[in-house]
């Protein structure tokens, strides 16, 4: 089905561009974590179109600061500094009061996340508090007549479609990898402002006791890595092989629930519907059979390998390169050759 | 302690699953089933309720006509009663629209007898949004504990773990609350045939939107905030090779990468 996106807005929306900040922490300092870099180049194009700035809120104390110069090479003019005294940011009902507050005086046309557990119900939040239509897991976002129109695939992967938000606010949660991140050939110089929210007593209704952020991998961010190997129960619970090809590939770990569950590996790993949604531009399953809890998690990545000694595995479905055969000889012997052929 | 429990009909993750040319999910398959999540949501609803006793179960959802059998399965599962939001004006909502009415639904029960809890699944298999928890609490100006792996009830305080990418949490909130549970948080139980019995003789409650005060205006595809302007099933992956190892499938995997530029 395709229809022409009708009703153009009457008035094309020329409010800045808002880019949520996430971060993470590295050597003790807050920074930028990669998907927001897509964001940015995202929201320019968004942007650009009508003719408005790109700003950015960070809600870490300290982050503003920290990642001014590198927002300002993706064209950011300015920097929301959000201090919310007495409430904790790491609760997503404050996020998303503190998100208003800045759209609010933003006077903002668009709003553009990355599409995590957190930043959806920071999203939900908000568009409840100010009446915007949200998209989530994007793969794309232009602006058509003043129309922002956002591209996803839904059911697995298996279909696409383009959804015009029709509010005068949109927000839209964009999965990591949809574009590749760019850089503006003149960088700017955002403004720093500091914007202190006072929450409301809605916001924190729930008491954050505890919470333990979980040690680095060393390895990329599942959610955001370009490569991702992944091993299910048929590895047995020996995830060296599938360790071992994600290092020479410089990518991340996952599993499949049957892994996490059997505690071969953390639940973080596991990719899937109640998983992490990963999008790289290449996956390696290996040992998994595709169930469509599974398929759902993955099957929007670019190039699908699956290794598997089953030849009627429903993996081989959706497999661009299928290898019928035992992951304990085959991933060591591909880790093997890769390292030869970069000699 | 009352306890509302947000179950959807959606179609059958196993199956053919598409887009109607009005950009909705296509529903007459007949092979609808009860969002798997929300098994888990009602599992945690009769679990909550036996620790507390003297408990009521209610299981609440917004949909067409075949979005009986997912009430009918939570009744089987073991809840006390149901209320199924049934109205044309409903058809065509987004997450927001359903959350208006699932926010008038509860606040209609709790006119009824106070309502302490409102539970939910982490996200419904059809759209995968996981919009809808945090709205609602929203919606409802309710304590928001999403995402549970782990929940109890104790001197009406809701305690809940939740494992998250990055880290693990724990939050407290004082009742009524909302809490969305993860498939981590038990394992629903089958119904069995006495359930099956007891199911027939509990009562169902048939809303519309007069009942509960909203205005179909506000709701369905005229209340939408999106609108699907295409929507087409994604062509099937071209060049595709298998082959079986005769020895050298993880040297011929290598090229493949190599060739491809992917490493
Ligand atoms: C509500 C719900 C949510 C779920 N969510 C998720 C989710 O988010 N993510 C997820 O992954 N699952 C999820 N599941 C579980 C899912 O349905 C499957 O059970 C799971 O994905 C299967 O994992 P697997 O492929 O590792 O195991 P299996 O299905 O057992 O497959 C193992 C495969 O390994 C192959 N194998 C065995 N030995 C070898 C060897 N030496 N070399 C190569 N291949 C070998 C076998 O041929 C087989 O195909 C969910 C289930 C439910 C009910
Ligand atoms: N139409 C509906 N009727 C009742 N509950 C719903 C409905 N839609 C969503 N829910 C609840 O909200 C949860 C999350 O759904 P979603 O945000 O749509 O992924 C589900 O697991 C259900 O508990």
């Amino acid at each position: 089905m395709t229809e022409p996106v009708t009703d153009p807005a009457t008035d094309v929306p020329t409010g800045p561009v808002v880019v949520l900040l996430d971060h993470h922490t590295v050597d003790g300092a807050p920074r930028l974590r990669p998907p927001v870099l897509e964001l940015l180049t995202l929201a320019r194009g968004l942007a650009a179109s009508t003719g408005s700035p790109v700003h950015a809120v960070a809600v870490e104390p300290g982050l503003a600061q920290a990642a001014a110069e590198e927002l300002g090479r993706y064209g950011v003019a300015r920097v929301h500094d959000v201090v919310l005294p007495g409430a904790d940011p790491h609760l997503t009902p404050v996020v998303a009061e503190a998100l208003t507050a800045v759209v609010r005086t933003d006077d903002a046309s668009a709003v553009l996340l990355a599409s995590t557990f957190e930043n959806k119900e920071v999203a939900a939040r908000l568009a409840v508090l100010t009446g915007a239509g949200v998209v989530s897991d994007a793969t794309g976002v232009t602006q058509e007549d003043g129309v922002v129109v956002v591209s996803k695939t839904v059911f697995a992967g298996t279909w696409t479609t383009r959804c015009a938000i029709t509010t005068p606010l949109a927000v839209v949660l964009v999965k990591a990898n949809a574009v590749p991140a760019e850089t503006v050939a003149d960088p700017t110089t955002p403004q720093v402002e500091p914007h202190e929210v006072t929450v409301s007593p809605s916001a924190l209704r729930a008491t954050l006791v505890r919470r333990t952020e979980r040690a680095a991998s060393g390895r990329p961010e599942l959610a955001e890595a370009q490569t991702v190997v992944a091993g299910g129960r048929g590895t047995d619970g020996d995830f060296s092989p599938v360790e071992e090809l994600a290092d020479v590939l410089g990518g991340a770990v996952g599993a499949t629930r049957v892994a996490t569950d059997e505690g071969w590996i953390g639940h973080e790993s596991q990719i899937g519907q109640t998983g992490v949604t990963i999008s790289p531009q290449l996956y390696i399953g290996a040992g998994i059979s595709g169930a469509v809890h599974h398929r759902g998690g993955m099957q929007a990545s670019g190039t699908i390998v699956a290794v598997n000694t089953d030849p009627e595995s429903p993996i081989f479905e959706i497999a661009d390169f299928g290898i019928v055969g035992d992951l304990f000889t085959v991933l060591p012997q591909a880790a093997e050759e890769i390292r030869r052929l970069r000699g | 302690m009352k306890i509302v429990v947000c179950v959807k009909h959606v179609p059958d993750i196993q199956s053919d699953r598409s887009l109607g040319p009005d950009g909705r999910v296509v529903r007459d398959g007949g092979d609808g089933t009860l969002n798997e999540l929300d098994e888990n949501a009602v599992e945690a609803a009769l679990v909550l309720a036996a620790a507390a006793g003297e408990s009521e179960v209610v299981a609440l959802t917004v949909g067409p006509a075949e979005a009986a059998d997912a009430v009918r399965r939570a009744l089987q599962m073991g809840a006390d009663g149901a209320v199924h939001v049934l109205d044309d004006a409903v058809a065509g909502s987004d997450v927001f629209g359903t959350t208006a009415v699932l926010a008038a639904a509860v606040r209609h029960l709790d006119a009824q007898g106070h309502v302490d809890l409102v539970l939910t699944g982490m996200a419904a298999l059809d759209g995968l949004t996981s919009l809808l928890p945090a709205a609602l609490a929203a919606e409802l100006d309710l304590p928001q504990l999403t995402m549970v792996a782990e929940v109890a009830v104790e001197d009406a305080v809701v305690r809940v773990r939740r494992e998250l990418d990055s880290a693990s949490e724990e939050l407290t909130a004082p009742l009524p609350a909302l809490v969305s549970v993860t498939d981590q948080a038990n394992s629903p139980r089958y119904p069995n045939f006495k359930g099956i019995m007891a199911a027939r003789a509990k009562p169902v409650t048939v809303l519309g939107l007069a009942d509960l005060g909203v205005d179909p205006a506000t709701v369905g595809a005229a209340g939408s905030r999106t609108r699907i302007v295409e929507a087409a099933p994604r062509p099937p992956r071209e060049d595709r090779v298998l082959i079986t190892d005769d020895g050298t499938a993880g040297t011929q995997l290598a090229r493949y990468l190599v060739d491809r530029k992917l490493v």
